[in-house]
């Protein structure tokens, strides 16, 4: 575990020397500020459409975030030549995938964590209420999301020769998750025989991370998820995060290092 | 190795002709959607079958920047405002959407004639399998009403009506010769926010974006009689409705005086309560004959005129006084 968290703390410091939350932070403040300026028949109590764009924000850095930090992990140590020197300490390979994953999990979750602040306080800044636990339950679901996402991405990584290319591929496949998946048995009914059923099959083998995609009901004020199906969503969650990675250490253990 | 640039410029491309391809087709379903005359009009204007034009040299920073594909947006965030309406509630593409033709905003306004069938309540149909029934506790799955309080049933809270403003401005920015949602805006503005003075305006806008629009001339007109209890601008508002819909019905096709049909009916018979009001008993039962023609239910409007003229016939008949 020590190792894990060592391998970690290196991916979290590295968020912090990086650009790129930085960035994507400073532009949805920019663009929310904007947004809010704006004067709609003269009420200054038009909130949802700003709480809209920014949590559309806030999941676009997230993804981004998400699928590029875990995207270069072991390319660029192996680009570096450093993977092998890492692994040639008391470290296995199943610890360093591990410690790569968590590193870049944490990292998604302080990001969202700054993300989820900004948005509580600008979102109080006009409804004068802060519906914690709302927040608190969109903020974790978002994250298991995020770990799922990881996950995926650092097992592409080991799959696929360079960052970018898998990069783009998780891409195409969490955003037609996140619009189709939901809909896919609904199009499997429309097709012949063999498809249907591969169709069929992919529906229930993929991750919904549209499940885990609550905006709708944070933006308009709807109550709580029940906690046992928001518990339920975690362990769906975690379930997926486990087979994502048990996946990667399978190919990462077959891989040379130089 | 592919570079990596090679995927950035595909998918750009790939975006560019999505987006190409889209603003091509939107002016064609336009098209399709306009009448017989304007069609020829169209096409006589550009001297060949072409899909119609609309001109990007405005000024407008929107006909500069989308061109014709500002009304596919526009079409867009006025759905996005009837999805606010609903606290998020809405049928996607792959929902029965038979419920959702004609946008509850409008409907609620009661001056557009409503498409609407089916069960609005449950177009998410039964549950298809276990994915589908837990993914169900993620999203909204109630019909409510923002007007009637929202998912939190809050009559109070009705005022929270306000939040579909702004998509419906960006709609009349991006397609500014939408009736509708001049329409929509003003009644919302002036019903619940009671900002009357934004709804008249809104109204005056659309106005001059739509020059002769006998709908606007029918919501300024309610603007007019129930807001400032103006009874003689409301009358020369609706009169001029009623004249615009007169030179207007016959271009129509079958469709569009169905729904024309619907908003003379709300002329006359708005006419006729004003006239009632004013105790112009007469001239009433002449606007009550006149929604009779257009109305779908001539038999409810008859019990009014009934009512009318027993209510002249107690005013011209002289009392009969006892001798003692």
């Amino acid at each position: 575990m020590k190792n894990i968290l060592a391998v970690a703390g290196v991916v979290i410091k590295e968020l912090y020397r990086r650009k790129d939350f930085y960035v994507l932070f400073i532009v949805t403040i920019l663009i929310c500020v904007v947004m809010a300026s704006i004067n709609i028949y003269d009420d200054a109590h038009i909130v949802r459409y700003l709480k809209e764009i920014s949590l559309l924000l806030i999941w676009l850095s997230s993804l981004v975030i998400a699928v590029t930090t875990p995207a270069r992990q072991i390319p660029v140590e192996r680009e570096n030549r450093t993977l092998l020197p890492l692994l040639a300490k008391p470290l296995t390979r199943v610890q360093l995938i591990f410690g790569k994953f968590l590193g870049c999990w944490l990292v998604c979750g302080l990001a969202l964590l700054c993300f989820y602040v900004f948005f509580g306080a600008l979102s109080a800044s006009r409804e004068h209420h802060w519906p914690l636990l709302n927040y608190f339950q969109a903020a974790m679901l978002h994250w298991f999301m995020l770990g799922i996402i990881v996950a995926f991405t650092l097992l592409g990584s080991l799959v696929f020769a360079a960052p970018s290319s898998n990069s783009t591929i998780c891409f195409v496949i969490i955003g037609g998750i996140l619009f189709v998946g939901r809909h896919l048995d609904q199009v499997a009914m429309t097709l012949q025989a063999p498809v249907r059923t591969a169709v069929y099959c992919l529906y229930f083998a993929i991750p919904h991370l549209e499940l885990f995609d609550v905006r709708d009901l944070v933006i308009h004020n709807w109550p709580t998820i029940p906690w046992a199906y928001f518990c339920l969503a975690l362990l769906y969650a975690a379930f997926y995060m486990v087979v994502f990675l048990i996946a990667a250490c399978l190919v990462f253990r077959r891989k040379a290092i130089n | 190795m592919t570079p990596p640039r090679t995927y950035f410029l595909l998918l750009v491309a790939l975006l560019v002709f999505c987006f190409g391809l889209a603003a091509q087709l939107e002016p064609q379903f336009q098209l399709m959607r306009l009448n017989d005359d304007r069609q020829k009009w169209v096409v006589d204007l550009h001297g060949e079958s072409k899909p119609v034009r609309f001109s990007r040299a405005d000024g407008d920073i929107f006909n500069v920047v989308l061109g014709d594909s500002r009304r596919m947006f526009a079409n867009s965030f006025y759905v996005k405002a009837d999805e606010y309406y609903h606290s998020g509630y809405y049928p996607g593409m792959f929902d029965d959407n038979a419920a959702f033709q004609t946008a509850h905003m409008a409907e609620d306004t009661g001056a557009v004639n409503t498409k609407n069938h089916g069960d609005e309540h449950g177009f998410l149909g039964p549950t298809r399998n276990w994915i589908d029934a837990f993914g169900r506790h993620f999203f909204p799955d109630r019909h409510t009403h923002l007007d009637e309080g929202g998912p939190q049933d809050d009559l109070g809270g009705s005022q929270n009506v306000r939040e579909i403003l702004p998509w419906l401005k960006l709609s009349a920015d991006l397609d500014p010769d939408n009736v509708q949602t001049y329409i929509v805006t003003a009644f919302w503005l002036r019903q619940r926010m009671n900002n009357v003075k934004e709804a008249d305006a809104v109204l005056h806008e659309g106005l001059r974006n739509c020059p002769g629009s006998y709908d606007l001339f029918f919501e300024l007109g309610r603007l007019y009689y129930e807001s400032y209890h103006d009874r003689e601008r409301a009358r020369n508002v609706w009169e001029a409705g009623v004249q615009q819909w007169l030179k207007t019905y016959p271009k129509l096709n079958p469709e569009e005086q169905k729904d024309s049909r619907f908003v003379m009916e709300q002329l006359t018979t708005h006419l006729a309560k004003l006239e009632e009001d004013a105790g112009n008993l007469p001239k009433a039962i002449n606007w009550l004959q006149a929604a009779q023609k257009v109305s779908e239910t001539p038999d409810t409007i008859q019990v009014q005129v009934n009512r009318l003229k027993y209510k002249l016939g107690q005013e011209f008949t002289p009392l009969l006084k006892p001798l003692y």
